[in-house]
């Protein structure tokens, strides 16, 4: 599955969708980016609450996929900006990190 | 809604410079108006009328509980509720400052939220300031002139960034300051995309990145500021992170998964977990830390370009 099929199997809404499209490795959910810079793979979603900058910045250095907003959380300009410039698709969704995941799993075929 | 027109990210260098010098806490109104919940709007509009301010902050003792501002004045008078007491209609759900946070943290939010005041509240969680944009203008203002008479008395040196660039090496640096999550990840996206110009495997890219960005963050959470230096070769990459304290009390602690000092505010930004240092440590194939109280930290990490010596983590 690739980064552009995203909004086709999950409800959510783009933020940000200037990005490279390739096949997507896997998903990653935390809100704890720390744990996220341990242990996300290259090409893999974030699904998190974690709506600010750095988020991205983290993203960038781990070459990761895409970054999923959850339960609607309001996300800054300047975080747009930021995965604008990185390259990083960027979106919201009003569901929880759990059903984001949940979806994502089966969809994946359960990889990472 | 008041923003103030600086680029934190572009600006000229002088000018961030003399940004993040200031805190929070250095440009703030400590000479505060509160008011208490039981105070009637009447009287508070009074109160704004005498200090010629437009945001009230409510008190019980010194915790903050809530900001009456003009707009709730205004709703009270168009209501018939401005005999009513502040608790009753006061602003509930404020964002409140820091009085240790950089300075550019409140220019951020200024614009960011559109609010035109801040309350700053102390290390335990006391209301000890208020800060509005007048406040951080008159800072700057203050500054700049200092800093203008510096350059004209030519006493201001001129600092290039050193790089230093060979056929094959290329070092480069970058300051970073204590809780200025603004720019942090700067220095470790330039050498993540030198990296990449140099072709150098995709996964050792992530670990040089990763290595880099945990030591960069753990000197914008825990040190008084320091330096990232990087020295990239053709076969290894040297990461030097250098900071001027206040030094590491335990080692063996700050190495263990789970440790951390950092304080709530960092944790709520998803950082300050202590995976810091085992992370940056698992990701390079040479690290090694020196610190001394008082006086300083310096991190050394090596990353081989060669993909096959892999130390362990899932790439």
């Amino acid at each position: 599955m690739n980064i552009s099929e995203l909004p086709r199997v999950l409800t959510l809404t783009p933020v940000q969708e200037a990005f490279d499209d390739r096949p997507i490795a896997g998903a990653y959910t935390s809100d704890l980016l720390s744990d996220v810079m341990a242990r996300a793979s290259a090409d893999y979603v974030l699904i998190t609450i974690q709506a600010h900058r750095n988020t991205v910045a983290v993203a960038s250095m781990l070459n990761l996929a895409a970054i999923i907003i959850c339960n609607d959380r309001p996300i800054p300009d300047d975080m747009v900006e930021a995965a604008r410039e990185e390259r990083i698709a960027l979106h919201v969704s009003g569901q929880t990190q759990f059903q984001v995941s949940g979806i994502l799993y089966a969809a994946l075929g359960s990889k990472g | 809604m008041e923003s103030i027109p600086i680029d934190l990210n572009s600006g000229p260098k002088a000018v961030l410079e003399l940004i993040y010098r200031l805190k929070v806490g250095d440009v703030m109104s400590r000479d505060l108006a509160t008011a208490a919940p039981d105070a009637s709007l009447r009287d508070i509009r009074s109160l704004m009328r005498d200090r010629g301010i437009s945001g009230v902050p409510v008190v019980e003792g010194t915790r903050l509980i809530g900001l009456v501002t003009i707009e709730n004045i205004l709703e009270a008078l168009d209501g018939g509720w401005i005999d009513q007491s502040a608790q009753e209609h006061m602003t509930r759900s404020v964002i409140v400052l820091e009085a240790d946070m950089p300075l550019t943290f409140a220019i951020t939010y200024l614009n960011r939220y559109g609010y035109r005041r801040f309350p700053v509240l102390d290390k335990n969680g006391a209301l000890s300031g208020i800060v509005s944009a007048k406040d951080i203008i008159r800072a700057l203002l203050v500054e700049m002139n200092h800093e203008v008479e510096r350059l004209e008395e030519g006493l201001a040196k001129a600092e290039p960034a050193p790089e230093n660039t060979s056929a094959h090496s290329k070092s480069f640096s970058f300051p970073t300051r204590h809780w200025d999550f603004e720019t942090a990840g700067r220095a470790s996206a330039a050498l993540k995309s030198e990296l990449k110009k140099r072709g150098v495997d995709p996964a050792v890219q992530r670990r040089a990145s990763v290595t880099s960005y945990e030591l960069e963050l753990n000197q914008v959470i825990h040190s008084d500021g320091g330096v990232m230096e990087f020295e990239v070769g053709p076969d290894k990459t040297v990461i030097t992170a250098r900071d001027t304290g206040p030094g590491i009390a335990n080692l063996e602690s700050a190495l263990t998964e789970g440790f951390s000092t950092a304080n709530e505010w960092i944790r709520s930004l998803g950082f300050g977990a202590g995976l810091g240092l085992p992370n940056a440590r698992k990701s390079s194939n040479e690290f090694s830390i020196e610190s001394a109280i008082g006086k300083g930290t310096t991190v050394i990490a090596v990353i081989l370009h060669t993909p096959k010596t892999e130390p362990g983590s899932p790439v």
